[in-house]
């Protein structure tokens, strides 16, 4: 079990160089200048040797390769380089950014589970009939519904028209009501489908034919037998979200000014700040792969069967 | 039918739209629904429905290309993969993990942020992290495929590898990536337009739903109808590719696996 999690670390490295490469690539290839970038964005007009010197003082003079393995060596020891908009370095910007885009993400995934297990239950166990095909409506509706669009006109209707919530901002805790409710309404209406659809599935299954036939009541096989099994893949999918979570966080901390890493991106990408940039593409994959290894984690502990086979 | 409907709109809307999307027309800015703009002017005067039926033209261009590079790049190299195994498999796994491992939306802002908005890159950018979606699910399917004894069969009876997979493999596999790639028609027209909503894709004045609906963003109070249509306008595209796919994969797919709809 802890050979698995080191071989899955150790995984994550090459992915990571992969990564930061690509993304470091893509910085130098594209047009601008970081220098000049950097200058311009404190407000003054730079003259072409304030331009140079600054250029030498970056390394940027320096071959592709060796930028690259500079930045990296500073990666290691922490130093993510200095945002050229908000003159301060990259970590902090990004750490003080990350509570606030994990509350989001935090608090969407805890509504959606409870809203689409009991929802996708019910349906499961009313297939066919008129309650599920409601459900099945709507979810199917959910899914088709796009981001920006379901977030603002909730914005409209409730804090516009209604006056009920803020519109904007961290400011109290009815702030992230509306946010958390957009990513919940589009997360949900898929979670509700799987749910029922895994659940379905097991119900099918032989063992729970025979449990029945040994007379024990349904809500106990419900309950004991079936969810168990279904927790194991609506996990898995859980994790998988999280990547989602993290991109729709993205428009949603964009549409309320939440102040979360998603926006911190956002403006980075306008202001073409590339260390922010990078800083960000760098911790959103570390965390993403975080999380999947410990979904696996959990999934190695849920179910005895994938001890029998080897790793992932 | 109904997508078949929506595909013709999009392909006939410069000729039916009843005005030039890009004409702008400052007296009638910001007008509401009326006899002449049928649904509302935006700030600059354009017309709304011209807007948005070219918007159909340009958002549909972009989400089928970009659904048909993923397809054919993923099926190609995953089938390949799974057919031959060995280092072709190994490198293109690799590959697939690298991709992977980027949260989809993320690196499409990285490549967009970088390279510049615009309509190419941001398919370029979608296309690059959601080609490996294909290539799994063909290289496992090759993979199953390889062992089955009409393969052996075909070795037998002189087949060279080209026309094993052309005449077995690639028509066992191709119905379940075909309900694949329809059902990601709708998934993919909601990335592209998340990410020019941001600002990252189709620039102005081009029309493109996301991107309308950032504009009308800004008038939400006074014009809400300029946010409004666009976003109506996608989600019943977005349902009727959904409808489509689904209807598809009961046609076309008796397995329903890996879904698990029943």
């Amino acid at each position: 079990m802890g050979k698995y999690i080191i071989h899955r670390l150790i995984h994550l490295i090459p992915v990571l160089f992969g990564i930061t490469f690509l993304t470091f690539a893509l910085t130098y290839l594209s047009p601008g200048d970081p220098a000049e970038l950097m200058l311009s964005a404190t407000g003054i007009t730079p003259s072409p040797e304030l331009i140079q010197q600054v250029r030498g003082e970056l390394g940027l003079n320096k071959p592709f390769l060796i930028q690259y393995l500079n930045w990296l060596t500073s990666v290691f020891g922490g130093d993510f380089g200095i945002s050229y908009k908000y003159s301060k370095p990259v970590l902090d910007l990004i750490l003080r950014a990350l509570p606030a885009t994990f509350k989001l993400a935090g608090m969407t995934i805890l509504m959606t589970m409870i809203i689409s297990l009991p929802i996708g239950i019910l349906s499961a166990l009313h297939r066919n009939k008129l309650l599920d095909n409601i459900i099945r409506v709507i979810s199917f509706l959910g899914i088709s519904l796009p981001a920006p669009w379901i977030a603002i006109i909730l914005m409209y209707i409730f804090s516009l028209k209604l006056k009920l919530l803020p519109v904007m901002g961290n400011t109290n805790w009815t702030s992230i009501i509306l946010p958390s409710a957009s990513m919940t309404i589009l997360l949900a209406s898929r979670y509700i489908r799987q749910v029922r659809a895994y659940i379905l599935e097991e119900i099918s299954q032989d063992y729970v034919i025979g449990a029945r036939a040994r007379g024990i009541n349904d809500r106990a096989v419900l309950l004991k037998h079936v969810l168990r099994s279904t927790l194991v893949p609506i996990i898995t999918q859980l994790g998988l979200s999280f990547g989602v979570l993290l991109g729709g966080a993205v428009i949603i901390e964009t549409i309320f000014s939440w102040p979360g890493v998603g926006k911190l991106a956002i403006e980075a990408i306008f202001t073409r700040d590339y260390p922010l940039i990078q800083g960000y593409v760098v911790w959103m994959t570390i965390i993403y792969m975080l999380i999947n290894i410990l979904v696996d984690i959990s999934y190695y502990i849920l179910d005895p069967r994938m001890r029998l086979e080897k790793g992932a | 039918m109904l997508a078949f409907g929506l595909v013709a709109i999009g392909i006939l809307a410069p000729y039916i739209a009843p005005h030039d999307p890009l004409k702008t027309d400052m007296m009638n800015s910001l007008k509401g629904p009326n006899s002449i703009f049928p649904l509302g002017t935006d700030q600059l005067g354009r017309d709304l429905l011209s807007r948005i039926l070219n918007g159909a033209l340009n958002s549909l261009k972009m989400t089928f290309s970009l659904v048909i590079i993923i397809f054919i790049v993923g099926t190609v190299l995953g089938t390949l993969a799974g057919y031959f195994g060995g280092i072709i498999d190994t490198i293109v796994m690799r590959f697939c993990d690298i991709f992977l491992a980027f949260p989809g939306i993320i690196f499409a802002i990285a490549v967009a942020g970088v390279l510049g908005p615009s309509s190419i890159n941001t398919v370029i950018a979608l296309a690059v992290v959601n080609w490996p979606k294909y290539a799994r699910l063909s290289r496992g399917l090759a993979m199953s495929i390889r062992k089955k004894d009409y393969i052996k069969a075909a070795k037998m009876g002189g087949a060279n590898e080209y026309q094993i997979i052309m005449r077995y493999v690639l028509p066992n596999i191709i119905p379940s990536l075909i309900v694949t790639a329809t059902m990601d028609i709708g998934t993919m027209l909601l990335e592209i337009s998340s990410l020019s909503f941001l600002g990252l894709g189709a620039q102005p004045p081009t029309p493109e739903w996301g991107y309308m609906i950032n504009e009308g963003r800004t008038y939400i109070q006074t014009a809400p109808w300029l946010m409004i249509y666009p976003g109506i306008a996608m989600f019943i595209t977005v349902t009727i590719f959904n409808l489509l796919g689904e209807n598809i994969r009961d046609i076309l797919d008796p397995n329903k696996q890996y879904e698990g709809e029943i």
